[in-house]
């Protein structure tokens, strides 16, 4: 999942005598699955909650594109390359979505991007991991975008509007970025005896990071009970993960590949699958910055947006140009 | 200071006949260049045979305080719903 | 050189062309200025290389020695690429990127627009689909040209700037060759140098709205469409693009 630690504003979850009148009536609407519209009464906390989930969450797209970019250049027929170009575009398109959705409570997308640069505003950890070989662009679709997806289909719920409705535009567009995934490590796997060791690889190197993606056990946060209380997060991390773990594991077996968890295994009493938690310090390391790509990610994104100024600027130029010599023919 | 390109909101006609819809909105220095952005942003996967963008600050919205008001009187005119007459089977289709 | 043989070079020169610039416009993703461009950009790219696909394919039919698109695209080494020099020029800032894109453009759009009238029908289909396509490409990239050559002061000199460095790869576009000869006698391709003043009155209109100043020199690099001349630019566009098909060739991908 892209957005990951949010810290909800607010210190607790309000019990309904603490709430006041406009706070009642507004949990009374996300209760009766009613959605939050820009322009509704919201509580300062959920609007400052959604601003950080919502940003993190286009943050991270447009920060995931720079992983499977990285291959882009390289890939190894006309259909392949054509396939992962389309599919980091969506996920350029899907950080323009969720921008917009953003937008909506008040920010501005340049705003946004000015606190991701400065590093107010953080992205998935996932993206902060290197794609060393071919096969680990197949391992970014099947279990980066299958760790996103359990999130996400469910956030299609979610009570903001706006949110929402961004959230099923990008799960339509998703449905084929987890599937060529699959079908690319499927190939390495299928393949040479170093395409095996390729695609094997792969998986040893993403699958403790993307069980990361779900973040840590959320089940005594108050955070996460706010969040859930407001409808902006659906499910507990640990559920999400459990339920990734569950998907991910007979899909591993089918390729004829190992899950790198000697203590995975079924549970047949709870009717689940046992496994290892990732290490949990790497994971902190990462979100402070000491990732094996973090800086590598933000100098990328920073130089875009720094090389990029004369472009807008002179586009905007040209276009104010235009309207004030059509103003003043008019008039 | 500022120099964000304004905001606007893309409607896109899917096939002939139906109306436009909003789809979401984009960045843009001007009306031509919101148009070609939603072009590329918004009809990647074939979706539209018609776009309209407006700029989001000429949106005019009614206001959420006055959705009693401007909905609520509607729901009793119960009789502008086919479903409220009574046609006899033997009259056949109407 | 028989017929087939010459229109084998025809397609692998339209093939080529499409497969170079794809990949270089494919470099950007991830990296324009901003996410709108970002989109566009990729649009154009999967454009280009989804007609390397047609160009190529048929090139290979043609030939008839059992090599595909890909075969032709991940398996030749410099000297058998017929891109012209325009395309392998490496993307500059998106300045550069977008120039080179409307110089092109513009040729090609009105190429195509001959190409729908080939005595071969495989390349009057091939020119009829694709040049739906490349006529948006010239809209969008005429469009930013004039929008950033009259836009700022930086904006504009780094526009002519753009102009300068690629001028000189416009003449090999319209040159002629042996194989132009072929394609032009049996009906199947214009005579490049026929595109001439159709390209010259386009380009000086949206270079005039741009407020650019088109260079005097008329002098013109040649070699790529040949392959004999090729810049040191594409050695290294190659290196990335066939690595992996080079390295492990007995795999399938």
């Amino acid at each position: 999942m892209y957005a990951q630690m949010i810290k909800t504003a607010g210190t607790s979850v309000k019990s309904r005598e603490e709430m006041t009148e406009d706070e009642r009536k507004f949990q009374d609407r996300i209760d009766a699955d009613e959605k939050i519209e820009p322009k509704d009464w919201m509580p300062d906390d959920y609007r400052a909650t959604l601003i950080r989930q919502i940003g993190q969450h286009a943050h991270s797209e447009i920060v995931g594109q720079l992983p499977e970019g990285n291959w882009i250049t390289r890939a190894p027929t006309l259909q392949r390359k054509a396939i992962l170009l389309a599919k980091v575009q969506d996920e350029a398109g899907h950080g323009l979505y969720l921008y917009c959705a953003a937008e909506t409570l008040g920010i501005s997308r340049d705003e946004l991007t000015e606190d991701l640069l400065s590093g107010k505003m953080k992205y998935s950890s996932i993206f902060n991991y290197p794609t060393l070989t071919w096969a680990d662009i197949g391992a970014v679709g099947w279990l980066v975008d299958g760790a996103a997806i359990m999130n996400q289909v469910p956030l299609q719920r979610t009570s903001y509007g706006p949110y929402s409705r961004a959230m099923i535009r990008i799960c339509k567009e998703e449905s084929f970025h987890q599937r060529q995934g699959y079908d690319l490590i499927r190939a390495c796997a299928e393949g040479t005896p170093a395409q095996r060791k390729m695609a094997q690889d792969a998986l040893n190197r993403f699958w403790y990071p993307s069980l990361m993606m779900f973040g840590p056990s959320d089940k005594d946060s108050v955070h996460s009970a706010q969040s859930m209380a407001w409808k902006i997060k659906i499910n507990t991390n640990d559920e999400l993960r459990q339920k990734f773990v569950d998907q991910t594991v007979p899909q591993a077996e089918y390729l004829g590949l190992t899950v790198p968890d000697p203590d995975l295994k079924w549970n047949e009493e709870r009717g689940h699958y046992d496994f290892s938690q990732p290490d949990w310090k790497e994971f902190f390391n990462v979100i402070k910055g000491n990732g094996p790509c973090n800086v590598d990610r933000m100098t990328a994104r920073r130089k875009a947006w720094d090389d990029g100024k004369w472009v807008r600027d002179g586009l905007l130029a040209h276009a104010r140009k235009k309207a004030a010599a059509k103003a003043a023919a008019a008039a | 200071m500022k120099n964000e390109w304004p905001l606007w909101e893309v409607f896109i006609r899917g096939q002939h006949g139906m109306s436009h819809r909003h789809v979401g909105s984009l960045h843009a220095p001007d009306a031509e260049m919101a148009i070609k952005n939603a072009r590329d942003v918004y009809t990647r996967r074939n979706e539209g045979v018609s776009i309209w963008v407006v700029e989001a600050k000429n949106v005019v919205a009614s206001s959420p305080s006055d959705k009693g008001p401007l909905y609520e009187p509607s729901q009793s005119k119960v009789y502008r719903h086919p479903t409220f007459y009574d046609i006899p089977d033997d009259v056949g289709a109407m | 050189m028989t017929r087939d043989e010459a229109l084998f070079q025809f397609l692998l020169r339209m093939g080529d062309n499409t497969l170079v610039l794809g990949h270089r416009i494919s470099e950007w993703c991830g990296h324009a200025p901003v996410l709108e461009e970002d989109i566009a950009l990729a649009n154009t790219a999967l454009d280009l290389i989804g007609q390397t696909q047609l160009w190529l394919g048929l090139a290979g039919e043609v030939e008839g020695k059992d090599r595909d698109a890909d075969r032709l695209a991940f398996h030749r080494d410099v000297w058998d690429f017929h891109n012209v020099l325009l395309v392998e020029m490496p993307n500059g800032d998106f300045g550069q990127t977008l120039m080179r894109q409307f110089l092109f453009d513009a040729w090609h759009s009105i190429m195509l627009g001959r190409l729908q009238k080939s005595a071969d029908h495989r390349v009057a289909e091939i020119a009829e689909k694709t040049g739906k396509e490349v006529a948006y490409h010239l809209e969008r990239s005429a469009d930013t040209v004039v929008g950033l050559g009259d836009g700022t002061p930086e904006s504009h000199q780094r526009m002519q700037a753009a102009l300068d460095y690629l001028w000189p790869y416009i003449g090999e576009m319209f040159a002629s060759d042996d194989i132009d000869a072929e394609m032009a006698s049996a009906g199947i391709a214009p005579d490049p140098a026929s595109l001439r003043e159709e390209y010259d009155a386009l380009v000086t209109k949206v270079l005039s709205d741009a407020t650019l100043a088109i260079p005097q020199s008329t002098f013109s690099h040649k070699g790529g469409k040949a392959g004999t001349h090729h810049s040191e630019h594409l050695g290294h566009l190659l290196t990335q693009m066939q690595w992996l098909q080079r390295a492990y060739p007995d795999a399938t991908w």
